[in-house]
């Protein structure tokens, strides 16, 4: 039986390899040096949908909300296979907490249509709240079945997964539509294969088109193109999928951040020991005497 | 009217698991009083199970003034939607200002979907808790709840407040409150909450379930050595573990290491693992990513064993040798041995 599927995805400043280059001389991070990139956890998502598909038939459309630039990771879930992808891109939409964010990812789902499963990363690296799936699921008032790790079955009802929980895991059935949220260790991404790589490089949004060519008719010319050889991405606003604006963005969050704090590394005393044996014995010794080693 | 009768200022999720309370919920109490004294209120805690009137007192013990008490054969195995239910019929009966759950991964699946179901906000994995005001040109706000986390990868630590929206909410993660010991003088009220689930709200089921217990402690180890990137493959790790075995000491791990497979989660040390105070952190091969150091810095002694003399580990050593791990950590062994 073949499953409609949703990937919600996000792009992300790849948190988790900041380098020298990305420190500034203050000791601070230089966020904007950061290269933006698929929030990995959300591609083991995309991977999961994929392989449903692939063992049961259906349909993967992937669903995120972003700056315009957040395309890139729309044209890399296409290359990797998804059939569709749409992008709520809107100024207003802009500084959404978790709440917000779902109420958005939300109104873009309905707007897709009817879903059998959604799917997203447990949590995305650069707030690693884990909020925003259950969050979704929440809003629609579908089950959640969070930390995924494998689909075990499927019928046309109901779905079972394995799940991580502390020191173990559990397997859990639940009732279709359901929002599953997909660990790291779930399964490795496939890459891009030549062909959709081939094809789906030239996919763009109306933005991308519009920034590229300055002229309006020829871009709606180039638009059109686009559309009809299936490689326009769409862009949703706030008003194509009826959503209230004071619901989205900063105005729907119920959260705001007081103040920002930069971590400073600061240089404390510190004892230098060389790596000799007489330099280790000497530190060994020292935390003996210390008390701090038995 | 005594402080007991009064509507909670904070009400914590008393997280328990086959009739174990989870530390973090104890923690919470010891803060949640800490917050409730400044709002001049109560302390409420939500006790949720199959089974678990039993553990009520524990938790007035540790500071609840009221426990919730929620008891229905569909609450014994944790699932989602009865919990959230619940858990929400029980804010809006009583209306807390503030609510805290452990960032436990049962934590972070139940408080987003409370959250979402009372439209108010939530910060994720808070590293501490505080009550102070705010003001900006839309108005001022008093005894606000400050939410202190850290965000982007940990190089940031941002104050999060929810000024509009109630109640307050927030996870905090084990082992960064301090556990203060039980008051067994402490008295408190019980309160049976009515359960009321239909058959909808159990769409999902626990089929199997596999625990093992916690085999690694590393909030309780004295002595923790950590393996990073540098440790470079999982036979690496034994190294490490003689180390720790030799120092009488638990076995840690950076987020690299444990995102290539080294070594189990269960030994992460850092803001998406385990919070560790310990008196001796020898950190063998980790370069220090923020997200690593918010999770050992406040050990007694920490030593860095890198290649690299640049790794932002050693700003926070006090020890530092700049050499390779292979050949430092076996002489560190010896060394000990040759001492007792």
């Amino acid at each position: 039986m073949p499953y409609a599927m949703i990937v919600l995805a996000k792009q992300v400043p790849d948190t988790k390899n900041i380098t020298g280059q990305a420190m500034k001389e203050d000791g601070t991070v230089n966020r904007s040096a950061l290269p933006a990139i698929f929030n990995p956890e959300d591609l083991n998502a995309l991977e999961m949908a994929l392989s449903i598909r692939d063992r049961f038939g259906g349909r993967v459309t992937v669903l995120s909300m972003g700056p315009p630039a957040a395309a890139e990771i729309m044209r890399d879930a296409l290359m990797r296979g998804a059939d569709d992808a749409l992008l709520l891109c809107d100024k207003r939409f802009a500084a959404a907490d978790t709440l917000a964010t779902a109420y958005a990812l939300n109104c873009g789902i309905r707007r897709i249509g009817p879903c059998d499963i959604i799917l997203c990363g447990r949590q995305a690296i650069d707030g690693d709240t884990a909020q925003t799936g259950p969050q979704v699921a929440g809003r629609i008032g579908i089950p959640q079945v969070t930390y995924v790790e494998e689909v075990r079955s499927l019928s046309a009802t109901t779905l079972e997964a394995r799940r991580n929980i502390e020191g173990g895991y559990e397997i859990v059935r639940t009732s279709l539509p359901a929002l599953l949220t997909v660990v790291g260790s779930a399964n490795e991404s496939r890459p891009p294969s030549a062909k959709r790589l081939m094809h789906y490089k030239n996919a763009r949004t109306a933005s991308e088109v519009r920034k590229a060519l300055t002229d309006e008719q020829l871009a709606q010319a180039e638009i059109r193109r686009l559309e009809e050889r299936g490689l326009l991405i769409r862009e949703w606003t706030v008003d194509c999928i009826d959503a209230e604006p004071c619901k989205c963005g900063l105005a729907g969050s119920p959260t705001r951040v007081m103040k920002i704090q930069s971590i400073v590394l600061t240089a404390g005393e510190q004892k230098r020991y060389e790596p000799t044996r007489e330099s280790i014995a000497e530190l060994v010794k020292e935390l003996v005497q210390d008390h701090a080693l038995g | 009217m005594t402080q007991h009768h009064n509507a909670p200022g904070v009400l914590v999720f008393a997280e328990q698991d086959d009739g174990k309370l989870a530390d973090v919920s104890l923690e919470l109490l010891a803060k949640a009083r800490e917050l409730a004294a400044k709002l001049n209120r109560s302390v409420a805690a939500a006790l949720l199970g199959g089974n678990v009137a039993g553990l009520a007192a524990r938790l007035i013990a540790h500071g609840a003034d009221v426990v919730y008490l929620a008891e229905d054969p569909a609450l014994g195995c944790y699932t989602t939607i009865p919990y959230a239910k619940v858990v929400c019929d029980i804010i809006t009966a009583n209306r807390p200002e503030i609510v805290l759950f452990g960032a436990s991964m049962a934590g972070r699946d139940l408080a987003p979907r409370v959250a979402s179901r009372m439209r108010t906000g939530l910060t994720a994995d808070c590293t501490d808790l505080q009550i102070g005001d705010f003001s900006d040109s839309k108005g001022s706000y008093t005894n606000l709840l400050y939410q202190i986390r850290p965000a982007f990868g940990g190089n940031i630590i941002a104050t999060i407040i929810t000024p509009d929206h109630r109640p307050q909410m927030a996870t905090v993660r084990e082992g960064v409150i301090p556990l203060k010991p039980a008051d067994p003088s402490r008295t408190g009220e019980i309160r049976r909450v009515k359960v009321d689930l239909d058959e909808a709200d159990k769409a999902v089921s626990v089929i199997e379930r596999l625990k093992a217990d916690k085999k690694v402690n590393l909030k309780a180890a004295s002595v923790i050595v950590a393996g990073g990137a540098g440790v470079r493959s999982r036979e690496g790790f034994d190294l490490i573990r003689e180390l720790a075995r030799t120092l009488g000491g638990e076995v840690g791990a950076s987020r690299a290491a444990v995102d290539a497979g080294y070594i189990g989660k269960e030994h992460q040390v850092g803001q998406t693992g385990t919070t560790v105070r310990p008196k001796v952190y020898i950190a063998c091969g980790i370069s220090g990513q923020v997200q690593h150091r918010a999770g050992m810095d406040e050990s007694g002694k920490i030593i860095a064993i890198n290649t690299d003399p640049a790794a932002p580990i050693f700003s926070i050593a006090h020890y530092g040798i700049v050499g390779d791990l292979f050949q430092v950590v076996p002489m560190l062994i010896d060394a000990y041995k040759q001492k007792t």
